[in-house]
């Protein structure tokens, strides 16, 4: 039962959720992003700035369970130098494995949380910057092939 | 009704609602025996420990056996087919349709109304009868305590009707504060809706008085019995409510099968929100009439054999004795709040246990409701945590979240001492000394 009980919430996950990288307000975001859960009111504000194609900083504000704010944490820090092109293809499978924690599928809606905040980000940066290119071509708005 | 008789001031010591016999610790053993699923293990070798009842219930051994008799026996379309397996299935429906009526002692079993739970039993007075009948200028009175299904129908009614929904302020300890009721029942008023136990704080609120009150003022009263009626006795002639609604799941019968009760004059003002068969006496190309109740409020094919599933739950319950299941989950949540005020951090949602039933919603400092939940399901130990269906209520708290632990009476004083170990136990880890990644 212990063993149990520490695989979920081992050092890693509780050690994030108390001492979260990077949690607080940037000054100057280049993009910022909330979202919830509405069933548990778990909560994600996800804050980065961009050096043209590369996340340059990455902060985030939340509150809610030990694996949705250590999640968010654990994100910032995984995501902080890579390439925004990098994270397009992110998939939810490599945030669950970043947790190195088994979840239910009912738990998985809270660790997956600032992930899915990250993929909104991402996805609006990609839509402003079709909409500035379609703007700059004179050109009626195009839905991009994706 | 289970109901408090002086809800404002009465002491915490005031006399218990029940009165009748006891169960002894042999008697719940035998009780669990009856019940298939509570004997199993989870997460490999953790004994269950199921503190959900609030939920859904379990479901005893007869109720299984019942749905597997129909499907198996007598499985056909009720009220229509002219043979042998339609009229003994009309027979069973009908005749769970008297079980109801004397469960909850309405005058005739014309004023049960089948639904398919609580929801559409609210669903149908809301759209059916107050979409329909109220106007601007007109009120409706609910309070932040209420369920979303008793909260989000009367939303919607309102905003169809142009009427005004007020909110019946709560007290400190969770209680409807009823000594400002004057100020917001008022002629204006047409419909209180109110739950006649809090599925959060597990208040059982005042129907008595809110009845007389309501009547008072010309206004009908819709009682949300969901959890009430799973946990002590319910008369709908005393006190003598317009509306009232519970769902079978709750009350160890199947799933799909809830029901509206209604004063004749009351039912009668509904109108059908379903066309279909069944509910019409003529159906001309032009249009219809409809049938008589409670055919007008049943289209379609019923949910037939959940009614026999629910008729044999209430035969279960009523052999019980709604009085000694009272008093028996009375014992288990006073026993569960003393232990739990015993550890450093928990703080319990609701009135004292004399004005409440068996549910304790809680926070426990530096523990999240969910990772308190998912610490004690890994021990065995099924809780709920979330907002259960009242975002109004946590608002309120100023909690987004509680871990909520519900008993019935075949819980055992064991189960409430395992629960508390458990929630130590989740407190420990969270607050063990850990190396710091140095961040």
């Amino acid at each position: 039962m212990s063993d149990r009980l520490d695989e979920l919430y081992d050092d890693y996950i509780l050690d994030h959720f108390e001492s979260p990288y990077h949690s607080g307000n940037l000054a100057c975001p280049t993009c910022t992003h909330t979202d919830r859960n509405p069933l548990c009111g778990d909560q994600v504000t996800l804050q980065l700035k961009l050096n043209g194609e590369a996340v340059e900083e990455a902060w985030f504000v939340g509150r809610g369970c030990a694996i949705s704010q250590a999640g968010a944490s654990i994100l910032c820090e995984h995501v902080e130098g890579k390439s925004v092109e990098a994270l397009r293809g992110m998939q939810a499978k490599e945030m669950l494995d970043l947790l190195k924690v088994p979840l239910t599928a009912s738990r998985q809606k809270c660790g997956l949380l600032a992930f899915k905040v990250l993929k909104t980000l991402i996805y609006s940066q990609d839509e402003s910057l079709a909409a500035g290119q379609d703007e700059a071509a004179a050109a009626p708005p195009v839905k991009l092939p994706r | 009704m289970a109901d408090s008789p002086a809800s404002g001031s009465a002491p915490a010591t005031s006399e218990p609602v029940f009165s009748s016999g006891k169960l002894s610790a042999e008697d719940v053993q035998r009780i669990r025996g009856d019940f298939p699923i509570l004997h199993q293990m989870v997460h490999g070798d953790q004994p269950l420990v199921y503190l959900d009842s609030a939920a859904t219930s379990q479901k005893p051994r007869v109720v299984i056996d019942k749905l597997v008799e129909v499907y198996e026996q007598y499985n056909s379309n009720v009220h229509r087919g002219i043979h042998a397996l339609g009229d003994r299935m009309t027979v069973e429906m009908e005749g769970a349709r008297e079980k109801v009526a004397r469960f909850i002692n309405a005058a005739s079993a014309e004023q049960i109304v089948f639904t398919s739970g609580t929801t559409m039993s609210v669903n149908l007075v809301a759209h059916g009868w107050a979409a329909q009948r109220l106007g601007p200028g007109d009120e409706i009175l609910v309070n932040e305590m209420e369920h979303h299904a008793n909260l989000v129908p009367w939303q919607m009614a309102a905003k169809a009707s142009g009427a005004t929904l007020k909110f019946l302020p709560l007290t400190p300890t969770w209680e409807l504060d009823v000594s400002r009721l004057e100020e917001f029942l008022t002629r204006r008023t047409k419909l209180v809706a109110v739950t006649g136990m809090s599925n959060v704080t597990g208040t059982i609120n005042p129907l008595e008085l809110l009845t007389r009150a309501a009547h008072d003022v010309g206004a009908r009263i819709f009682v949300d019995a969901a959890q009430s009626a799973a946990h002590g006795p319910v008369d709908v002639r005393s006190p003598d409510v317009d509306f009232l609604a519970f769902s079978g799941h709750k009350l160890l019968g199947p799933t799909g099968i809830g029901i509206l009760y209604g004063k004749a004059d009351a039912l009668e003002e509904i109108e059908p929100l379903f066309g279909g068969g069944h509910m019409i006496n003529e159906v001309t190309p032009e249009g219809s009439t409809w049938a008589a109740l409670p055919a007008r409020l049943e289209a379609g094919t019923a949910p037939f054999a959940q009614t026999a599933g629910l008729g044999v739950a209430l035969d279960y319950l009523s052999n019980l004795g709604m009085e000694t299941i009272a008093r028996q989950e009375q014992t288990l949540l006073e026993l569960a709040t003393s232990r739990l005020e015993t550890i450093p951090g928990v703080t319990i949602f609701g009135p004292p246990c004399a004005k409440k039933g068996a549910i304790v919603s809680m926070t426990v400092d530096g523990v999240h409701a969910h990772d308190l939940a998912d610490l004690l399901d890994r021990q065995g130990v099924a809780i709920r945590a979330g907002h259960h269906c009242t975002m109004p209520l946590h608002e309120r708290f100023g909690v987004a979240a509680t871990a909520r632990a519900s008993f019935a009476f075949y819980n055992t004083p064991e189960e409430v001492e395992q629960l508390a170990a458990a929630i130590e136990k989740a407190v420990e880890i969270f607050k063990r000394p850990r190396r710091s990644r140095g961040v």
